[in-house]
């Protein structure tokens, strides 16, 4: 297949949940090795694109594809990997045990241990899910994303209500994945990890795609210097509002 | 290969989650052990029928501690990873479908028989229950069999209750059923009324399938309570269907 070589597409998609629409004519590429920061306000529609390409949920028109394959299949994930938001996961099993759990739905995973290492985990191994900080929960939901070594990890807020250096952690960790060749899908509302992470940006505001492209781009096309100034320029144009400028 | 380890690791790590719950091994193994030591031993020299109260009981509260091994593990714990974003992890994994509903399968089986093992142990030392080697394990394996109609009402219960309202359901479903199918008391001692009721609970039709094996049932031959149990699955595992079809349709974000 010519098109099983991008991680990651959207094609023309459309969602609606009953009479809402969550997302519009969305079309979106992951290159290989690139690393793709999705902004935008709460509600507009970035969870639903990741939950699309995870597989979660089917388009209602247009097409979702992860290596050229359709993602509701669950062996056509195998060289996916993600983190979502979620509220917690049973507490009692073991940092390890989960590794090996997740680790055992992959053809070629990465040992446990350096799993554990890269998600800097070494040492807390033997410990219940439950007995962990809620950073340390954080970076077991990155172990899971990771240990299968996947080409393409999807991280949905992967930093959200965390500390200063939970947070640079995490950013490290990220960038060591992404030295090695791989791909990244990344929303957030910290525009500075965008910044920093992102090869290239999409703004989707009310379920539409309103700019794509480089960080520098983004703020080019916002008029600023500062990337959540552009970023509001940007989404309150679309809002219809005056820009602040 | 590798799908077979994967099966594997989730039901060994299943049964190790639930395991280490002092709240569900205590609801689980305990009450069900410490109401036939109270009602099966203590009160065992009675007759029901044909045989002692300790051997009627041993099926009755065997039926008891089977259903409340299903029902908390399989139903409590799918509302729990449904309603918090676990089970959504899961999806978004390779992880093979089927393998996170056989490790279901496979603990609540596994907590099943355990309790029925205890249970038989409290019976044949302490209870003077006597059976036949081969009627040991007709009535072990009707109630085991018994297991998976429940299985299929956790799943219902996980796919249709909130991760808070899970657990008063199960109880509210549980505990009846069990009085009104006459799990805790003989039901022939229950009014008339009650014995009409129980007709319709999937946990009397287990019940009398095990008081078959003993011959102390109501009678009715042993296929038309399977016939009644396999109804009852059916019925169960369609509304877990639509309940799982709500949940993919509705899953915003």
């Amino acid at each position: 297949m010519p098109q099983s070589r991008v991680p990651a597409q959207l094609d023309r998609v459309d969602k609606w949940f009953g009479c809402v629409p969550a997302l519009r004519d969305v079309s979106l590429t992951v290159c290989a090795g690139e690393t793709l920061a999705l902004l935008g306000p709460n509600g507009a529609g970035k969870t639903t694109a990741v939950r699309c390409l995870l597989g979660l949920i089917a388009p209602t028109s247009g097409s979702a594809r992860v290596f050229g394959a359709d993602p509701r299949v669950a062996r056509h994930r195998i060289r996916s990997g993600a983190m979502l938001q979620v509220a917690t996961v049973p507490e009692t099993l073991t940092v390890r045990e989960y590794v090996e759990l997740f680790s055992s739905y992959y053809p070629h995973p990465l040992s446990i241990v350096e799993t554990l290492r890269i998600a800097h985990l070494d040492g807390l191994d033997r410990r219940l899910f439950g007995k962990l900080s809620g950073g340390q929960k954080q970076r077991v939901f990155f172990a899971l994303a990771i240990c299968g070594d996947p080409d393409i990890v999807f991280l949905d807020e992967p930093t959200a209500g965390l500390d200063v250096e939970t947070r640079q952690e995490i950013w490290a960790q990220i960038r060591s994945f992404v030295a090695r060749g791989k791909s990244v899908l990344l929303t957030t509302h910290y525009l500075a990890e965008a910044d920093l992470l992102a090869d290239r940006i999409a703004l989707i505001a009310r379920g539409s795609i309103i700019a794509q492209g480089s960080p520098a781009e983004i703020k080019a096309r916002g008029a600023s210097s500062d990337l959540e100034e552009a970023y509001l320029t940007l989404t309150r144009a679309n809002a219809g509002l005056e820009p602040i400028s | 290969m590798r799908i077979a380890r994967a099966y594997f690791l989730e039901s060994r790590f299943e049964f190790l989650k639930i395991a280490r719950m002092p709240r569900y091994v205590i609801s689980t193994l305990a009450f069900p052990l410490m109401f036939y030591a109270f009602f099966g031993l203590l009160f065992g020299g009675q007759r029901v029928g044909s045989i002692s109260q300790s051997t009627y009981l041993l099926a009755t509260y065997g039926a008891f501690g089977v259903i409340g091994a299903t029902l908390f593990s399989f139903g409590l714990s799918v509302a729990l990873e449904r309603g918090q974003g676990w089970l959504l992890v899961k999806k978004a994994s390779p992880m093979p479908p089927l393998a996170y509903f056989t490790a279901k399968i496979v603990t609540s089986v596994a907590f099943a028989v355990l309790v029925i093992v205890l249970m038989f142990a409290l019976g044949a030392i302490f209870g003077g229950v006597h059976l036949t080697l081969g009627t040991w394990f007709a009535l072990g394996g009707s109630l085991t069999f018994g297991a998976l109609p429940f299985c299929s009402l956790g799943l219902a219960i996980g796919y249709l209750a909130g991760p808070n309202s899970a657990a008063p359901i199960v109880q509210l479903i549980y505990l009846p059923m069990a009085f009104f199918s006459g799990l805790w008391v003989p039901i022939a001692f229950l009014p008339p009324a009650v014995q009409t009721i129980a007709k319709y609970l999937p946990a009397y039709h287990l019940s009398q399938l095990a008081l078959g094996t003993m011959g102390a049932g109501d009678g009715t031959r042993w296929w038309m309570h399977v016939l009644a149990l396999f109804s009852f699955t059916t019925l169960c595992l369609s509304a877990a269907a639509i309940g799982f079809q709500r949940d993919e349709g509705t899953s915003y974000g």
